[in-house]
């Protein structure tokens, strides 16, 4: 059961991951391979004001968003000079940056060594430290930020998301400043990805660099894939999957490191020969 | 009373001089067409025109307002719109999306607090209505017939209600009773007092539609009137002819 409840808690913070990158990846049609930066921004700014200065979590939750909020206006304006493929490489890019300003500037964040300790949340005498409460706490985000997604998608907004990613130009002559629309989808999903950063350093409790890299970026980016482009309701089904991927191969019998290994291989798998029978995700909406 | 004018305008890619100082003046309230050869520069006028291109020389002068850079999203505000030869449309949105996304707010947080008013479905339903594919509206607009996408298209102009429509060979390819369908709604344009720029290669179409008549050839002007005076100069039908 106490295991059951861990892989509730991953599952939640990889379902915002996913649902935000979704916003960015499946609506907009920005291909996007550097959500794992605002998810480390979330995380080590929660860790260092908590370590620090016994900064609240929420309060830290909500400095991350800011943080991350204010980093991705700067990205996405430089990234949207890039069209295309360039685009993607900029992305990494910008995943490469944010990573090696957490390895190296170590005064603030002790590089490789990370952060250990990082407390659970509290609030006007509520305490998330059991596993139990915290799960609860992470389920009502959530079910938030999954609440204002749908909002946003059925929006006006979401409407002229979608045509960016259809035709941009075309749109564009209908009167759409499309810069201002892009940039805003991709700060409220960086935002996102900050809030869930700040879950995860404070469920984890330890967090360093190497969480952080491009490979989780890929790995988020592979749960909107699978769960399907522009449909929230699969990124749960893909976060959902992936997170619980490993089980299943332990289930059937490989030992635990035999599943380990396999892990990566069989998500690799899965994805190209998802990608060769239903190119839009399992409930996804829409094609690259 | 031109209510568009082009100066000397100039638009070069690489060596390609596909507008040479080309100036027109676009009548008010009528229709205005422009043929011309394959390649003549028709479509790139449009595209400078609707600010999708910048402009290498020259300039326009919209509703006595002289522009020589301006971006495509800031053309609606000159009551200018225009549809696509090649046609675009957003794809993999329905065909009611495809209408209803351009009668929305524009404003970026405005319009993530609104959802489409009855009063922008109404206007959807009845332009769609217009072109009979109200039925077709919860389909992908790519998956409909090209005559069919091509009639959104021009149901996606009229919804911008525009003082200008730039009409990118609106005809191209489509069966009578489609054809029909367009022929009339650029007439009811006119009797609303709209200004209609067609492109066109169907000169009957011409003759029956247009009060004045522009013919490019490589990028220039090479002669202007009425429809049944351009349409017999021989250099005109030299410039059919030579293609
Ligand atoms: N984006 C572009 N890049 C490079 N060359 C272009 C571009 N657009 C147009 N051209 C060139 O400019 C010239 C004019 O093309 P344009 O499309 O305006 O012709 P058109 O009169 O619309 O022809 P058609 O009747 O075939 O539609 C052609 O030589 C074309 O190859
Ligand atoms: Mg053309």
């Amino acid at each position: 059961m106490a295991y059951l409840i861990h892989l509730a808690i991953l599952f939640v913070i990889y379902a915002i991951l996913g649902i935000s990158l979704n916003l960015v990846v499946g609506y907009t049609g920005l291909l996007s391979v550097t959500h794992a930066a605002f998810f480390g921004i979330g995380a080590y700014i929660v860790a260092i004001l908590g370590m620090q200065f016994g900064l609240n979590f929420f309060v830290g939750l909500l400095l991350g968003v800011v943080v991350a909020g204010i980093i991705s206006f700067l990205i996405g304006f430089v990234l949207s000079r890039l069209g295309g493929d360039y685009y993607v490489l900029g992305t990494v890019g910008f995943n490469y940056i944010v990573w090696s300003v957490l390895l190296n500037w170590q005064e603030v964040t002790r590089g490789p060594l990370g952060i250990p300790g990082i407390s659970r949340p509290k609030l006007f005498g509520l305490d998330f430290t059991s596993n139990l409460a915290f799960l609860f706490l992470a389920v009502i985000i959530l079910g938030a930020i999954y609440v204002f997604s749908q909002s946003i998608v059925t929006s006006s907004f979401g409407r002229v998301l979608k045509a960016i990613r259809e035709d941009e130009r075309a749109i564009n002559v209908f009167g759409y400043n499309t810069l201002y629309y892009k940039l805003t989808i991709f700060m409220i999903a960086a935002a996102m990805a900050a809030i869930a950063g700040s879950l995860f350093a404070s469920y984890i409790t330890f967090i360093s660099p190497a969480t952080f890299m491009v490979m989780e970026s890929v790995f988020i980016l592979a749960i909107v894939i699978l769960g399907g482009f522009a449909n929230l309701k699969g990124s749960l089904l893909g976060a959902l999957f992936l997170i619980f991927l490993p089980e299943a191969l332990r289930f059937v019998g490989f030992t635990e490191d035999i599943a380990a290994q396999m892990r990566q291989a069989v998500y690799g798998l899965l994805l190209v020969v998802l990608m060769l029978y239903r190119p839009q995700g399992l409930l996804g909406e829409y094609k690259l | 009373m031109a209510v568009l004018q082009t100066n000397k305008l100039e638009k070069h890619f690489d060596g390609v001089y596909a507008i040479d100082g080309l100036s027109i003046e676009v009548p008010k309230a009528a229709i205005t067409s422009i043929i011309g050869p394959n390649g003549s520069g028709k479509t790139t006028l449009i595209n400078v025109l609707s600010g999708m291109l910048d402009i290498d020389g020259g300039s326009i002068v919209l509703d006595g307002i002289r522009l020589s850079r301006f971006k495509s999203h800031e053309i609606p505000m000159y009551g200018l719109t225009r549809t696509f030869q090649e046609v675009r449309l957003f794809n993999q949105m329905t065909v009611l999306d495809n209408i209803l996304v351009v009668l929305t707010e524009r404003n970026v947080f405005s319009a993530l607090f609104e959802r489409h008013s009855n009063l922008h479905f109404m206007r959807t339903e009845e332009l769609l209505k217009k072109i009979n594919l109200w039925e077709k509206r919860n389909e992908l607009a790519g998956n409909l017939s090209y005559g069919q996408r091509k009639l959104i298209e021009i149901a996606r102009a009229l919804a911008m209600e525009a003082q200008i429509y730039l009409l990118d060979e609106p005809f191209a390819g489509l069966f009578p009773e489609m054809l029909k369908v367009v022929v009339d709604i650029v007439k009811e344009l006119k009797t609303r007092g709209k200004t209609v720029v067609l492109i066109e290669h169907n000169m009957d179409l011409i003759r029956e539609l247009s009060d004045y008549v522009f013919v490019m050839d490589s990028g220039k002007l090479l002669a202007d009137g009425k429809p049944n005076e351009v349409l017999n100069k021989r250099e005109v039908i030299e410039a059919y002819l030579g293609e």
